[in-house]
């Protein structure tokens, strides 16, 4: 019998009776390092091989939206710092376009470049968190000590303009809350110079790495019907092939005057969103250069003087009314007129939305932020069938989730 | 902007008279009244109409007006990246109606409607998993309507002698503080102290 005939090569199991084989489940989170966050998934595999994927969510539930039914405008402002706490003022961006469009205030130019400015920079500290963290997440420990250390010099740049490293609540309703010293424009230009050279160093780590390829090439592939179909927006959306960006598209605040250039992928890969949120972050440097170079000519205000702003300190100083509009402005808060609008903005991780219902009083009725996570999170069960368990992780890492926008 | 929603809306109305019963243009976007009954096939109808295509849905959620008889507002944001353009559908329904579910047709208004049951408590008929998404698992009521406290109901505490978690109706050392900063003389909907026999004279 050596003839190798009974060659055992492990392809099939030796029925022995009572045997059965079944389904293993496992439960992925909540307190995973690679589930970034608190995610919980409750895993079906077959092997190793996913079967199926049912992410619960909502263990960061706060009820913001609840909240913000009983706050003023003003007041809510904070609150969507909160939500995507790795780029907060693209949300707030969002808040302000909302009310801006019901109210209908004109943001003053200066204050539209300092936007688009501290919005790019946003852009840039999301990637850099994502693309690191992934590149964790798959094995590579580098990259996020060097983003770290890049984020750090952006968050004080954020401290530099407003007080606060991560919460910001600088955007506010009409513009900014103040305009920025020239000497912080000098340091953010001379870091945006520097800055690419980083950029470069990473991908001399990553681009060409073989284990990074090997967990990266391939996997999570995304068509476009996907993509539509499970409401895909941002770099999900765009690595699908389709060139859709919101600052393009249907631009807000004054990016129609900016040179950039939107990546698009081909594979709609997890390798190929990597690559796009790199190129992503060299154009947002750009961005940034170009937005130094119109605010050193702009000077204004920053903010549109009316109902939605405060008082100069000079003017409190000596005008009674300019005393009791300060006072109501942070008591009562502005009103907003009856109506509902959805306002949106290409955040870095896709749309982010703000729907408003308004009913003429200083609270709004109805909050609803749409955040782009949430879209991507649900597709999860549709993306990870057929990966092996390894992979979760990798494409946790890719269709970048933050909880407390998912969560709210 | 708002002459080609203006066109946009009419080409609606004319191509599905049975499903507007309204629509308008207000702050620069499309809102389109929609019968309950025939949502599923109006969403399905903008995402093949070649003028239309809203082959994304970008959010479905809601909005509570416990005073109408119709007491929710189902709000639909559609995106049609072809067209470059948005569309907001409201369906109107009673505490007691059904929406038939859009998962069918766009596979991604699986967890926003998850979330509007879990929130409001409206169900969506032909939803394949209508479970409860934000809140914890076993949480009663719908924290998103209006005759709910912001508070809620319970809180949850670790017992150091039954060594878990237990939950116990909600105490608060200090009321929820919510401030009337109103201006008496343009938004008060009471009666000011000392004024109770305003009316009266």
């Amino acid at each position: 019998m050596m003839d190798g005939s009974k060659f055992d090569d492990g392809s099939t199991d030796t029925p022995a009776g009572e045997q059965k084989i079944r389904n293993f489940n496992l439960n992925f989170g909540p307190q995973h390092p690679a589930a970034h966050g608190v995610l919980r998934l409750v895993l079906e595999l077959d092997g190793e091989i996913v079967e199926r994927c049912d992410p619960h969510v909502g263990l960061l539930h706060r009820g913001t939206e609840k909240l913000m039914e009983s706050r003023t405008y003003l007041q809510n402002l904070p609150y969507l710092d909160r939500l995507d706490y790795v780029a907060p003022m693209n949300q707030e961006h969002a808040w302000c376009l909302a009310i801006e469009k019901l109210t209908g205030t004109v943001v003053p130019r200066r204050g539209q470049l300092i936007r688009v400015l501290f919005c790019e920079i946003g852009r840039v500290l999301n990637h850099l968190m994502n693309v690191c963290s992934q590149a964790m997440d798959v094995g590579a420990l580098t990259p996020n000590l060097w983003g770290f250390e890049e984020r750090e010099k952006l968050m004080i740049f954020y401290e530099r303009a407003c007080g606060a490293r991560l919460h910001a609540n600088y955007f506010r309703p009409g513009g900014v809350h103040q305009d920025v010293p020239d000497k912080l424009l000098d340091d953010i230009e001379e870091w945006a110079l520097g800055f690419p050279q980083m950029l470069d160093d990473c991908e001399g780590l990553l681009t060409e790495n073989r284990v990074f390829k090997q967990r990266n090439v391939d996997i999570c592939v995304v068509d476009a019907d996907t993509a539509l179909e499970h409401g895909y927006s941002g770099v999900m959306l765009r690595s699908a092939g389709m060139a859709w960006d919101l600052r393009r598209a249907q631009p807000y605040e004054c990016y129609d005057e900016f040179d950039f250039k939107i990546p698009v992928g081909k594979n709609g890969d997890c390798y190929d969103r990597y690559l796009m949120r790199m190129a992503e972050m060299r154009e947002s440097t750009s961005i940034i250069r170009q937005a130094i170079v119109k605010l050193r000519e702009a000077t204004g205000d920053v903010m549109a003087r009316g109902k939605l702003s405060p008082p100069k300190r000079g003017e409190m100083k000596t005008s009674m009314e300019a005393l009791i509009h300060h006072f109501k402005l942070y008591t009562e808060g502005f009103h907003v007129p009856e109506g509902e609008v959805y306002a949106a903005v290409e955040a870095p991780k896709g749309e982010f939305g703000v729907y408003i219902v308004g009913d003429g009083t200083n609270r709004p009725y109805r909050a609803k932020l749409r955040a782009p996570g949430y879209m991507h999170l649900q597709s999860l069960d549709h993306i990870t069938t057929g990966h092996q368990l390894a992979d979760v992780a990798a494409i946790i890492g890719t269709i970048d989730i933050v909880f407390g926008e998912i969560d709210r | 902007m708002s002459e080609a929603l203006k066109e946009l809306g009419t080409h609606i109305e004319l191509k599905r008279p049975d499903c507007v019963l309204g629509w308008d243009v207000s702050f620069g976007e499309l809102n389109v009244d929609v019968a309950p009954a025939n949502i599923a096939g109006f969403v399905e109808f903008l995402k093949a109409d070649a003028t239309c295509r809203f082959a994304t849905l970008v959010d479905i959620t809601a909005v509570d007006y416990p005073d109408r008889a119709k007491r929710f507002n189902v709000i639909y944001h559609l995106l049609s990246m072809h067209q470059n353009q948005r569309i907001r559908l409201r369906v109107g329904i009673r505490e007691d109606e059904m929406v038939p579910s859009i998962t069918g047709i766009h596979p991604c208004a699986n967890w926003p409607e998850r979330e509007v049951f879990d929130m409001f408590g409206i169900i969506f008929s032909d939803h394949p998993d209508l479970r409860r998404l934000l809140t914890d698992y076993g949480f009663r009521g719908f924290p998103l309507r209006k005759d709910f406290p912001t508070t809620g109901y319970t809180e949850v505490r670790y017992d150091e002698v039954q060594k878990r978690v237990v939950y116990e109706p909600v105490q608060l050392t200090q009321d929820y503080r919510q401030f009337d900063f109103m201006s008496p003389w343009e938004g008060a909907q009471y009666i000011l102290p000392g004024d109770e026999k305003g009316d009266a004279k």
